[in-house]
């Protein structure tokens, strides 16, 4: 499943390329999303090209819909099978969510009941998906804002019977754990004891904005567009504490930063991960 | 309710601004919760018209942030992508423009974001060698006359009432003076990594678009006022990158 992934690693951007190759930090991996680079040719692919050379790779899936109960976009999986086909990543995710719907992409990770009707229809997308790629995937724990009347087994366990049935791994959000328990008032710590840590390659950190629902209720909102909050990184540490040291990426791609500020995030990951107790040190202190 | 249903009935409520939160949502208190699925119908809005603004940039800096917005709002709300690759989303937004806002910016407007599109889809074709002077000049000139153009992936042939090139080209820095001038013929291509937009000179849009539709030279030849001028355009278009390769024909 993963064939090499070390470290922290960071989103990669365009608007960083330069920065990247003028400086060739060290870094543990550069993840991409899969859906920008499925265009014939041009600059995007000389671009990654030039990082793969140097960098090991996490391609990242934003747009199969895995979690839809249509089903899957062959088209679209192609599509996928190509990107991978070409870069050779070392790690391939994607999301429980789903995102198309008779034909139309709606461009947002969108929630689903969990019964036994979707858990059977979810972990069937994963099979074709792992057929198609002839390599397992890791699945992403969302950020969600509302549940469903009908869901009748927890996210945790969901998540637990998917890996049991299609022997796909995780990728651990943590800030979409941190985001989901306060929009839906359940504790993260103990999500995290729930969760079916084995099957973890890779671990997400992000930031998220702050909003109130209709009854005035935190509303956290899975941005992507700042720093890792101060209160997510002890549910960081608790998650090293279990794991040990995981491939951890610094999702960051909206409102981005310029190139030094994004590596500063990924050193302290990289501080937080070798020295847990230490992670509740501002990001300045060395 | 059915899965099926269950998603069927969250995507009818995104794609309506106006109707409540789906039935079978909820949050923390125990019922749909308006806010909360706003976050849904408003990531989707955002995102979407990112993509707009990423693809269109002088069209929104000659129609002014605030109004550009709104026509992307109004866009991305009838038109949803067909495939979740983005780079491939919005090409239809250009025709929105000629159809929904003759009032709203000035009529070269729809011009330039045809321009863009064919730019963007110039910038994400295919790879592929463009054929050089030298492969042009290896040619006999026997084998000329018969000679068929495939042309580059990239390659786009576009004809305009207005002078689009030009303002484009003049808006793309900063704000500026649109110039004033006719309508213009522009081939659009990238050989390499670099997008080049250049203005055709005069039938040179009537001499390549024979040659697109797989024409001889010699047939294309006949689109000009001087057929003798085929080699200054045949010239123009391999020195442009726009041309893969030049297929000889067989002599006569």
């Amino acid at each position: 499943m993963n064939m090499g992934i070390q470290g922290v690693g960071v989103g990669f951007k365009a608007e960083h390329f330069e920065a990247i190759l003028e400086s060739r930090p060290k870094l543990g991996f550069f993840e991409i999303h899969a859906e920008n680079y499925m265009g014939a040719g041009g600059p995007p692919h000389r671009r990654l090209e030039a990082i793969r050379a140097d960098y090991r790779l996490s391609l990242h899936g934003v747009g199969l819909s895995i979690g839809s109960p249509a089903p899957l976009d062959l088209n679209h999986l192609a599509r996928l099978v190509k990107v991978a086909g070409r870069y050779q990543p070392e790690l391939v995710s994607e999301h429980l969510a789903w995102s198309t719907h008779e034909g139309a992409f709606f461009n947002d990770l969108l929630p689903l009941p969990y019964t036994e009707e979707t858990l059977e229809r979810v972990a069937e997308h994963i099979d074709a998906v792992q057929s198609a790629l002839r390599r397992t995937i890791l699945l992403e724990n969302p950020s969600t804002y509302v549940a469903f009347a009908e869901t009748t087994i927890g996210e945790t366990e969901f998540l637990a019977e998917i890996v049991r049935r299609t022997g796909c791994g995780l990728l651990l959000d943590v800030n979409n754990v941190f985001v989901s328990a306060a929009n839906h008032g359940f504790d993260p710590f103990s999500y995290l004891a729930d969760f079916p840590v084995a099957a973890v390659g890779e671990i997400h950190l992000a930031g998220y904005a702050d909003d109130t629902d209709e009854a005035g209720l935190p509303l956290l909102i899975d941005a992507h567009n700042s720093p890792v909050r101060e209160a997510v990184w002890p549910l960081y540490a608790e998650a090293i504490r279990m794991l040990g040291p995981k491939p951890t990426l610094i999702e960051w791609d909206n409102d981005l930063p310029a190139w030094p500020a994004l590596l500063a995030e990924a050193r302290r990951a990289e501080r937080a991960m070798t020295a847990p107790a230490r992670s509740l040190e501002p990001a300045d202190a060395v | 309710m059915p899965f099926e249903a269950t998603i069927a009935d969250f995507a009818a409520a995104l794609r309506d601004p106006a109707a409540p939160p789906p039935a079978a949502t909820r949050g923390r208190k125990g019922a749909p919760d308006g806010r909360r699925f706003a976050v849904y119908r408003n990531n989707v809005a955002v995102g979407l018209i990112g993509a707009i603004e990423a693809r269109y940039p002088v069209t929104r800096r000659i129609l002014g942030e605030q109004a550009f917005r709104g026509l992307a709002r109004a866009y991305v709300q009838a038109e949803k992508p067909g495939s979740p690759v983005l780079s491939a989303y919005g090409g239809s937004f250009p025709e929105f423009i000629a159809g929904s806002c003759e009032k709203l910016g000035p009529p070269y407007l729809a011009d330039v974001a045809r321009l863009e599109n064919a730019w963007v889809e110039a910038y994400h074709a295919a790879d592929a060698d463009a054929a050089s002077l030298a492969d042009l000049a290896a040619l006999d000139a026997p084998d000329l006359a018969g000679a068929r153009i495939q042309f580059h992936p990239a390659a786009r042939l576009l004809r305009f009432a207005t002078p689009a090139a030009s303002i484009w080209a003049s808006q793309r820095d900063g704000p500026a003076a649109p110039p004033r001038g006719q309508g213009e013929d522009v081939l659009v291509t990238r050989p390499e990594a670099d997008v080049s937009v250049r203005i055709l000179p005069v039938a040179g849009y009537a001499f390549a678009g024979r040659l697109r539709d797989g024409a001889t030279l010699a047939e294309a030849a006949e689109a000009l006022p001087d057929r003798s001028e085929f080699g200054t355009h045949l010239v123009g278009l391999v020195a442009s990158g726009a041309v893969r390769s030049i297929i000889p024909g067989e002599r006569p």
